[in-house]
């Protein structure tokens, strides 16, 4: 927790971890009983309709996108393509895509199915979420604004070849990999009752929907992965409520359940609860979006340095997230690939902040509005454990105590002077750093109103260099240089805590969102007692 | 009978376009919108040009006196909106849920009806027993347990420990699942009839015409059968009445605890997401509930207190 070498022990041991169940031999059939936490019911089945973790879970079972992310890798994947080509000019991509993916209808996927969803989630009059996605192809804004009915960028060049061309030099896994631009049959969304009775391309068939309740799923047979999956049935079940999940796990109802701090302490203490237990950064950094143009003090760096010393986050962490998180070092989370391994994270030092805000011209400090939720790891009680520490070097913090729905709201209208929230900061690295870029306004994700050309430049370049590796070395330098500048208090980045009972095998510690797991891969063994 | 149902039927009207209006402001005036708040912990992102599209697609960009008129006129036709989360009928949604709340409902008035007034019985007809002690003591429990705390140890005991019934969900809809829910729904409202029940049948025992009753040598059964419990029941009724037409509004905490696919964890959802049709509908819902338990209530003392048809 320490240092940067805990993080990566916790790494290997997840590895190695799963390199143990890849030995076994999985075992057909079983059901696997997972858990939706983040809400009581589904928003919507129909996966172009909802951007939301929760109803993501079930998606990864009916549906597929064009790319997946790959756990063991640590990289997003081709999934309904077999092989990609990219022009000289780093737009236009050329995709094989799989000739054996099957519609749960029977129908086979071809090109035309990607065009189709892709020009359907641009539907301007519809505002699907995933429409920021799409919109890097070529021609879809066109779309979405009305003045066009096809999307230019993308070409059907046979039925399994398909050619786009995007706007600018980015990796497309990063912007196909969501729930929300899954691949969708045509005849099925038409038929008008799509998320009542979903028809997807996953390795699993819709099967029920109790709303509420639960979803389940039963096996397709025809998947296109050999021998996958597994499992005979997945059902997710809805449970909002942690003590009941808790209740349920243990009396072996269920076979994941997500750990909150204080059941994250008590099944770490518990011998055999202990064995089932997956952790993983996920990509949220926890910080205190710092307003810089709010109050005076926060325009000076050295202010904002000096409450990144002043805070004892280590503390924090430990005492109050119950370890249940890791300490951010910089912005990106480490799962990033321009993350920064030598970075970190600014030590708990009350003198050096008294002494940069004496510099800054602040010697008795100032007082500041600090916008907070009621969020347990990030929101009142971090608050309140940070304002003594502040106020030891004559920085007097006043919470203001609103709810989680309107966090959002108060950073893009920028009425805020500082605001503790969590952040989504992958797995696109560029497009993370994006929110600190001068031209990237306060609604988009400019939350802090970032403003240094030295930072720009390097996004720029970044942006601009097709060598993969040379553009992520620009954007760790883009990160260090935020690091540098703290436009925030950097606490935290999430530790995703899944526990599952012993039974279960192939279980991956995705950092994207670990409660979206992808189930062919899944197995349970015979001591499984659902039926 | 037809003159009272007519009067009451009259009153709820302008009681549901009040609760409309009310809950149309309150949520006009809230800060966060259905938009914002999709960003869920910051798990999700929507970009500002998909938010622009969806506040148009939603009419969230309407004058308010503009959305209210447009809810009111569909409301009347029936057509409840839609869902901005899940972009179907509200209405549909709503089928969806009414049955298992009901059920859950129907089950906990159950319990409460056949543990409170038995044990409010047994309590006044027996004062100052280990039953009336018992009893009243466990009544005052009841009505100080919180539902959470109460459900919890339920799942706790019957579920972890004795493993006798499942500790959530909805599972097929029979009544393995129904039944810890019902009960920790049920306790408050058994609680509070168990000591109204007590209280009323205590009165009664002491009126002059029991008392007439009495002296006139009918049996002590008979006394409680034709006097006591006939007029105990009117007191015990309103109770009823009004324990059971607010349950489904107080059901919003059991049904989120025991994963329970009710009205009321459709409501908390809605609410926290600021997904209005729904939560107008929601609340649509459990008032126009609460108000037929009401009228059926007054129905009931037409027929067991003669006196009131008469008034």
């Amino acid at each position: 927790m320490k240092s940067w070498s805990w993080l990566a022990g916790a790494a290997l041991a997840v590895l190695a971890f799963g390199t143990a169940e890849a030995q076994e031999t999985p075992r057909k059939g079983g059901v696997l009983r997972m858990t939706a936490p983040y809400a009581a019911s589904f928003g919507s089945l129909d996966p172009h309709v909802t951007p939301r973790a929760q109803d993501d879970i079930v998606n990864k079972a009916i549906h597929r996108t064009l790319y997946n992310w790959d756990t063991k890798e640590g990289k997003l994947v081709l999934e309904l393509a077999k092989s990609v080509s990219v022009s000289a000019d780093g737009l236009t991509y050329t995709y094989k895509l799989r000739d054996d993916a099957l519609f749960h209808n029977g129908r086979k996927m071809t090109a035309d199915d990607i065009i189709w969803s892709f020009t359907r989630i641009m539907d301007g009059s519809k505002g699907y979420p995933a429409a920021r996605y799409v919109r890097v192809i070529k021609g879809a804004v066109d779309v979405e604004k009305g003045q066009a009915k096809e999307i230019s960028g993308l070409k059907k060049i046979d039925d399994f070849t398909l050619e786009m061309t995007i706007t600018d030099r980015v990796d497309p896994g990063y912007y196909f990999f969501a729930g929300s631009t899954a691949i969708l049959p045509k005849e099925e969304v038409e038929k008008g009752n799509f998320a009542s009775n979903p028809v997807g391309l996953g390795p699993f068939k819709f099967k029920e929907h109790i709303p509420g309740s639960r979803v389940s799923t039963e096996r397709f047979d025809k998947f296109y992965k050999a021998g996958k999956p597994y499992l005979d049935r997945v059902d997710v079940m809805i449970m909002a409520e942690a003590a009941a999940r808790d209740v349920a796990f243990r009396n072996k109802e269920i076979d994941t359940s997500i750990l909150g701090p204080a059941q994250y302490v008590a099944y770490r203490a518990d011998p055999q609860l202990s064995k089932g237990i997956l952790e993983v950064a996920e990509m949220f950094t926890r910080s205190m979006h710092i307003n810089l143009s709010s109050i005076k003090p926060f325009q000076d760096k050295r202010v904002r340095q000096a409450i990144n010393y002043a805070i004892d986050s280590n503390l924090i962490i430990s005492r109050l997230v119950k370890d249940k998180a890791y300490r951010a070092t910089s912005w990106l989370p480490p799962s990033a690939a321009a993350f920064d391994k030598t970075m970190k994270a600014y030590p708990f030092d009350p003198e050096k902040a008294k002494k940069l805000l004496a510099e800054a011209g602040y010697p008795n400090g100032f007082e500041f509005e600090w916008t907070t939720s009621q969020n347990e790891s990030w929101g009142l009680p971090i608050v309140e454990a940070v304002i003594p520490m502040l106020a030891k070097v004559g920085i007097k913090a006043k919470p203001k105590l609103v709810e989680v729905t309107v966090l959002t709201e108060l950073l893009m209208k920028g009425e805020h002077q500082s605001l503790i929230a969590s952040s989504l900061t992958g797995p696109d690295s560029l497009a993370t750093l994006r929110c600190y870029y001068s031209k990237t306004p306060r609604t988009a994700c400019n939350y802090t109103g970032f403003n240094n050309p030295e930072f720009d430049k390097l996004l720029d370049d970044a942006a601009q260099e097709g060598d993969m590796a040379k553009r992520e070395e620009l954007l760790k330098k883009a990160n260090n240089l935020l690091y540098e500048e703290a436009p925030v208090w950097f606490f935290n980045y999430n530790k995703a805590v899944l526990a599952y009972q012993p039974w279960v095998h192939g279980l991956q510690a995705n950092p994207t969102e670990i409660t979206h797991q992808y189930p062919e891969d899944i197995w349970v063994d015979a001591k499984s007692p659902a039926k | 009978m037809l003159l009272v149902l007519g009067r009451r039927l009259a009153n709820v009207i302008p009681t549901l376009l009040a609760v409309i209006a009310l809950v149309f402001l309150l949520f006009s005036v809230l800060p966060g919108s259905f938009i914002s708040g999709m960003n869920e912990d910051g798990r999700s992102t929507i970009d500002p040009a998909v938010m622009e599209r969806m506040r148009k697609e939603m009419g969230l960009d309407d004058p308010l006196l503009e959305r209210f008129g447009k809810y009111v006129a569909a409301t009347v036709t029936g057509d409840l909106g839609t869902s901005f989360r899940t972009r179907e009928p509200v209405t549909k949604m709503l089928s969806n849920r009414i049955w298992p709340s009901l059920k859950l409902v129907l089950a906990a008035m159950t319990f409460a009806i056949a543990v409170g007034v038995t044990l409010g019985f047994l309590a006044a007809l027996r004062p100052g027993s280990w039953i009336d002690t018992a009893s009243m003591v466990g009544a005052i429990s009841g009505l100080s347990l919180s539902q959470f705390w109460f459900g919890l140890m339920l799942m706790y005991l019957f579920a972890l420990k004795l493993q006798w019934l499942p500790s959530f969900g909805y599972g097929d809809g029979g009544l393995r699942h129904l039944i810890l829910p019902a009960i920790a729904l049920g306790v408050g409202p058994m609680a509070l009839l168990a000591r109204t029940t007590r209280a009323a049948v205590l009165d009664v025992l002491n009126a002059d015409f029991v008392r007439t009753a009495r002296s006139k040598g009918m049996s002590e059964r008979r006394v409680v059968e034709w006097h006591v419990l006939r007029n105990a029941l009117v007191l015990v009724i309103t109770i009823v009445g009004l324990q059971f037409g607010s349950l489904m509004g107080q059901a919003v905490v059991v049904e989120k605890l025991f994963a329970w696919p009710g009205v009321g964890s459709l409501m908390v959802d809605s609410v926290f997401q600021r997904d209005m049709p729904t939560v107008q509908g929601c609340i649509l819902m459990i008032v126009l509930f609460f108000l037929a338990i009401n009228t059926l209530v007054d129905l009931a003392y037409v027929v067991i207190d003669p006196r009131i048809r008469y008034q």
